[in-house]
Order: structure tokens, then C-alpha cells, then sequence
């Protein structure tokens, strides 16, 4: 990885310039996502800045974790999806016909919601996408996996059962070893669905310190419904109300003076 | 207290519920009664009809007699034509019930229409499986085979072990088909989800994700399917199964005979039925325990399977 130096987001918070600092990494132009007839996003157009952190907030139902499933096209499981617009990921329009799905969700990691690791055992579950992407030594696994697991702060706990099994963690640290699953094959950007939604507050803290040390090597994009998570982790924060996005700016302006009158209602709590 | 009491006791007997407890409890007790009967009644009779010589050697064209009696080639017979019948149900429909949970579009006509084929399929009684099966496997595909391989006198054109297995698979096929689409429906949608998104194709997916967690239910559907084959006589009369064999089939275009249809034999061909049905109980002891055997070796292969999975639960 390229030695980066990190965007100040903090100056940039007060000001009254929306446009996020940094090299675009995801440009979307006029998103629109319909399920049949209905639409559920709407016009969308974003540009997330590369190794920050960005929180998509809003209601349920607002269309944030749709949008999220856009970057990796997990959308496309889905039947009677239509999707109109641009989303460019370092430049190229992932929705393009030459587009190799496969690599780009090698590219786009993702953490969902409820943890999910595979019925295997921990060091199978992170060695399973290594194999796919055609790493077969066993030495270089080892390393890789050692690796992964540090990343993701969960080697010390599992260091000494690699070969038991995943489904005997705790919920926390199910959601670490799909951390670590995501970034052994070395994405450059990170999806994560509500990932500690399930979870208590200590293993929710150990997630959002691991999101924070992950940001050097990662662009990350997560949904959220705990307003105090994207305040205290994200650099952006998005606001998505009915599939629209209404506004999108650093967190700190986001949480301390919007723009928008139903982004305040909805940060101080007054509906969602 | 008491008062508390007072007002949870109930007033009297609930006798609408007495009665469908009772109701439910009879309808139980005879389902095991005539279970019980049905074992009892082979066991006592067919047990001492039973030797190593019945059950080892080959019988003489009489028999009906008790000298000469054996039911060796029968065990031979059915076991191999469940065997054959396995091996072509599993695959095809494992591979049919991975395309329309997988694959194809719950909404379609055309999935629609597989599925009521499917359930269909299982209501068409076995003796029409018989018929399918001479007129479609020995007549048709047979014979063509015959002349388009110019063989000297009918070959494939006859009845076989091998088209009483196919009619057999033909007619077990819904049970697979459902049994596995049970299991496969029962993978949560996570673990498929975290797979395609680390960049596994649908392909990958199903085959290192989805079919090794759905693997005992296939062979739960496996279970069903041999148990229902095992005993049925009627898709193999005309398909495969010989009144008289001299010899253990040695190809899989040989005839066999078969436990089920020995055993229609020794109770409708017999010259004299007093001095025949001890070798019928007997007959009728040996197919319930080759069953049971079949299902077995399947029971503990699933066991074993489910086992190695709990251990990662």
C-alpha cells in the first residue's frame, strides 16, 4: 500500500463547502434502483474520497443499505432489479459490459449485518476466499491468514484454535473473523451493513476501534443506525431519507449544523 | 393465597381437549399396533424358514418346495437394482433441484410447470412407472440401441436390471427432488451471500458452500428413495424381473429376480399353498431385513456426516 497522508477532515468540518476532500475513489452519477415498479433510489449522486471512513444514515427502509449493495453489485442476485446511472470505481463504470463481477467483488469487500461466518473452521473460513483467488501453498496461506487475523484484531483470541470451529466464537468476534475474511484477499474497499448492529457495547467499541485502524490501508463505507457510531467513527456521513440522499457532507457538519432541515430532525432525534 | 389459587383452578375436566388428546393418543397406538402385528406375525412364522442355506445358495426351478428353496439371487437382485437405482437418482435429481432453487426464476412458466411435473409424478401409480418403462426404456430406447449397434439378437431390447434401476430412479425422482430442495432452501441466504461477495462464482458457491451443507438432506432423500424401491414389484415386472434365473446376473442387460416379485410368485404361482408359506414368511423376513439393511448403510453414512458437521456447530 502507498503511504498516504490522511485528509484533516476536521478543518473542513465547519466550513460550508459539501464537497469531500480527497481523491475520489466511487463516483455515482443519477443512481436510480427499481424493484419491478417501484423505485427505491432515486437520482443518487455521491463521490466518496479514498481511505476515509463514510456513513450512510437514515430511517429504515431509506435505501441506504440498497445503495450500499450497489458498489458490489449484490443487487444483481436479486430478480426484477433495474439499475439506471453511473457508479465508477477508481474510473471505470462497474456497470459496464466488460465488467468482471468476480474481480470487482474481489476489489469490494463487504461485512454484512449478521455475522456469517461459512460452517468451517476459522482458518478455513479466511482460507476459502484465498483459494478462490488461486493461493494454494500452504505456507503463504499461513502467512496470509496470520496476517488477516492480526488485521483484524483477532489473532490473539484464536491464535491457538485456528482449526476449530467458527460458529464456537462469540457474536463479536464472528463479525471480526468476517472482517478478517473480507480483507485477506486485500480489497481496496470495504462495504460493512450495520456490522455491529447484533452485537453488545464492548464488541461493538472493538468493531468501531478495528473500522478506525482499518481506514489506513481501506476505504470504507458503512451503514449505520446508531447515530453516536457514525459520529464517532466516519469522516462523511450521507443522510437517506426515502430513497434520496439529502445530504452528504463531513460528519461533524453533518451532527453539528446541517444544512437540511430533515437531516436535523433526524440527527437530534425528532423522527426515524 | 388461597385466594390466588382459587382463581387459576380450573372449574372441571376441559373435556373437548380430554377428548382430542385421547383422540390423537388412539390413532397413535394403532399405527404401532398394526406395526407390531405386521413384525410379530412375520418374525414368528418366517424365522424358522430361515438357514444359511435359504439365504446362500441358488434355488432349484421348484421352488416351492422347502428342500429346494433359496433365495440367494433375489437378495443379489434387489440389492443391485437399488444400488443402480441410486446411482442415476442422486445425480439427476440433486441437479434438478439445484437448478430451480439456484437457478431458475420462481416466477416463470417454465419452472412452474417443472415443479407441478414433479409433484405430479409422484401420484402416478407404480404399475404405470412398469409400463413407461417397457414402452419408453426396453422398446424404444433399447431397441434403437439394438439397431443402431447392429447386435446379433436383442441386447438392450430386452427387459434388464438396468431398465428396472432407470424405471425405478424415474419413479423416486420427486422424492429426491423434494428432499433436497428442502435442504437446499434450509442453507441461510448469509453463507451464500458472504461467498459471492468474496468473489466465489454461483458455481464455486454451490459447490464448496451450498451442496456440502445440504448433503444430509440428499441423503435423507437418498433414505426415502431406497426404502420405497426396495419393496415395489410392480415397475419391474415388465422392466427386469425374471420368474426363474439359473444364474446371478452378471451384466447389467441381464435379467434378475427380485425378493418382491418372488415373494408375488411363491403366493400366486404355488401348487399347494399349506406346504409354500413357510418359504413365503421366510422370503417376506429376509426382503423387511434387506431393507432395513439398505436404509442402514444410508442412515449411517448421514449420521457420520452429521456428526462431522456438528462438530463445527
Amino acid at each position: 500500500m502507498p503511504e498516504v497522508t490522511l485528509q484533516k477532515i476536521s478543518v473542513a468540518g465547519g466550513t460550508e463547502s459539501a464537497p469531500p476532500s480527497g481523491p475520489a475513489l466511487i463516483e455515482v452519477k443519477r443512481l436510480s434502483l427499481h424493484y419491478g415498479a417501484t423505485r427505491a433510489l432515486k437520482e443518487i449522486s455521491i463521490t466518496l474520497p479514498e481511505r476515509l471512513v463514510t456513513a450512510f444514515i437514515g430511517p429504515s427502509g431509506c435505501g441506504k443499505s440498497t445503495f450500499l449493495r450497489c458498489f458490489n453489485r449484490m443487487n444483481d442476485l436479486i430478480d426484477n432489479v433495474r439499475i439506471e446511472g453511473v457508479v465508477k470505481i477508481g474510473g471505470h463504470d462497474i456497470y459496464g459490459d466488460d465488467v468482471d463481477v468476480i474481480e470487482l467483488r474481489k476489489r469490494v469487500g463487504m461485512v454484512f449485518q449478521k455475522s456469517n461466518p461459512f460452517p468451517k473452521s476459522i482458518y478455513e473460513n479466511i482460507a476459502y476466499g484465498l483459494r478462490l483467488h488461486g493461493l494454494k501453498a500452504k505456507s503463504e496461506l499461513d502467512g496470509v491468514i496470520e496476517t488477516s487475523l492480526r488485521g483484524a484484531a483477532l489473532w490473539d483470541e484464536v491464535k491457538d484454535r485456528l482449526h476449530a470451529s467458527a460458529l464456537g466464537l462469540s457474536g463479536g468476534q464472528q463479525q471480526r473473523l468476517c472482517i478478517a475474511r473480507a480483507i485477506a484477499i486485500k480489497p481496496e474497499i470495504i462495504l460493512m451493513d450495520e456490522p455491529a448492529s447484533a452485537l453488545d457495547p464492548l464488541a461493538t467499541a472493538r468493531i468501531e476501534d478495528l473500522i478506525l485502524d482499518l481506514k489506513r490501508d481501506y476505504t470504507i463505507v458503512i451503514v449505520t443506525h446508531n447515530m453516536q457510531q457514525a459520529a464517532r467513527i466516519s469522516d462523511h456521513t450521507a443522510f437517506f431519507y426515502l430513497g434520496e440522499l439529502i445530504e452528504f457532507d463531513t460528519t461533524k457538519k453533518i451532527f453539528t449544523n446541517p444544512t437540511n432541515k430533515r437531516t436535523e430532525d433526524y440527527v437530534t432525534g425528532r423522527f426515524g | 393465597m388461597s385466594t390466588h389459587r382459587q382463581h387459576f383452578r380450573s372449574k372441571g375436566l376441559d373435556f373437548s381437549s380430554a377428548f382430542f388428546t385421547s383422540l390423537t393418543g388412539f390413532a397413535t397406538a394403532l399405527i404401532l399396533a398394526i406395526l407390531v402385528i405386521i413384525l410379530l406375525n412375520v418374525f414368528l412364522n418366517g424365522w424358522s424358514g430361515l438357514s444359511w442355506r435359504f439365504v446362500s445358495t441358488i434355488p432349484q426351478k421348484d421352488f416351492f418346495e422347502a428342500g429346494s428353496a433359496a433365495v440367494l439371487p433375489m437378495i443379489v437382485g434387489t440389492t443391485i437394482r437399488v444400488f443402480v437405482m441410486t446411482l442415476f437418482v442422486i445425480p439427476v435429481g440433486v441437479i434438478t433441484a439445484i437448478y430451480l432453487t439456484e437457478y431458475a426464476s420462481t416466477t416463470s412458466l417454465y419452472t412452474r410447470v417443472i415443479r407441478a411435473a414433479v409433484n405430479n409424478l409422484a401420484g402416478v401409480p407404480s404399475i404405470v412407472f412398469g409400463l413407461f418403462g417397457l414402452g419408453f426404456f426396453i422398446n424404444f430406447i433399447g431397441k434403437n440401441l439394438d439397431a443402431a449397434l447392429h447386435t446379433a439378437g436383442p441386447q438392450f431390447g430386452q427387459p434388464a436390471v438396468l431398465w428396472a434401476s432407470l424405471t425405478l430412479a424415474v419413479m423416486t425422482l420427486p422424492v429426491v427432488i423434494v428432499a433436497t430442495e428442502e435442504s437446499l432452501k434450509a442453507i441461510p441466504p448469509g453463507l451464500r451471500e458472504a461467498s459471492l461477495a468474496l468473489g466465489a462464482t454461483k458455481l464455486e458457491t454451490i459447490c464448496k458452500i451450498v451442496l456440502p451443507n445440504a448433503l444430509p438432506g440428499i441423503l435423507t432423500g437418498a433414505i426415502l428413495a431406497i426404502s420405497r424401491a426396495a419393496g415395489e414389484v410392480a415397475p419391474i415386472m415388465f422392466t427386469g424381473a425374471a420368474y426363474y434365473m439359473a444364474d446371478l446376473p452378471k451384466k447389467v442387460t441381464d435379467q434378475f429376480m427380485d425378493l418382491g416379485y418372488h415373494i408375488y410368485v411363491l403366493s400366486t404361482q404355488s401348487p399347494d399353498i399349506e406346504k409354500t408359506r413357510p418359504i413365503l414368511y421366510a422370503t417376506v423376513l429376509v426382503l423387511l431385513l434387506l431393507t432395513f439393511s439398505l436404509n442402514l448403510v444410508a442412515i449411517v453414512v448421514r449420521a457420520r456426516m452429521r456428526r462431522a458437521m456438528r462438530a463445527l456447530h
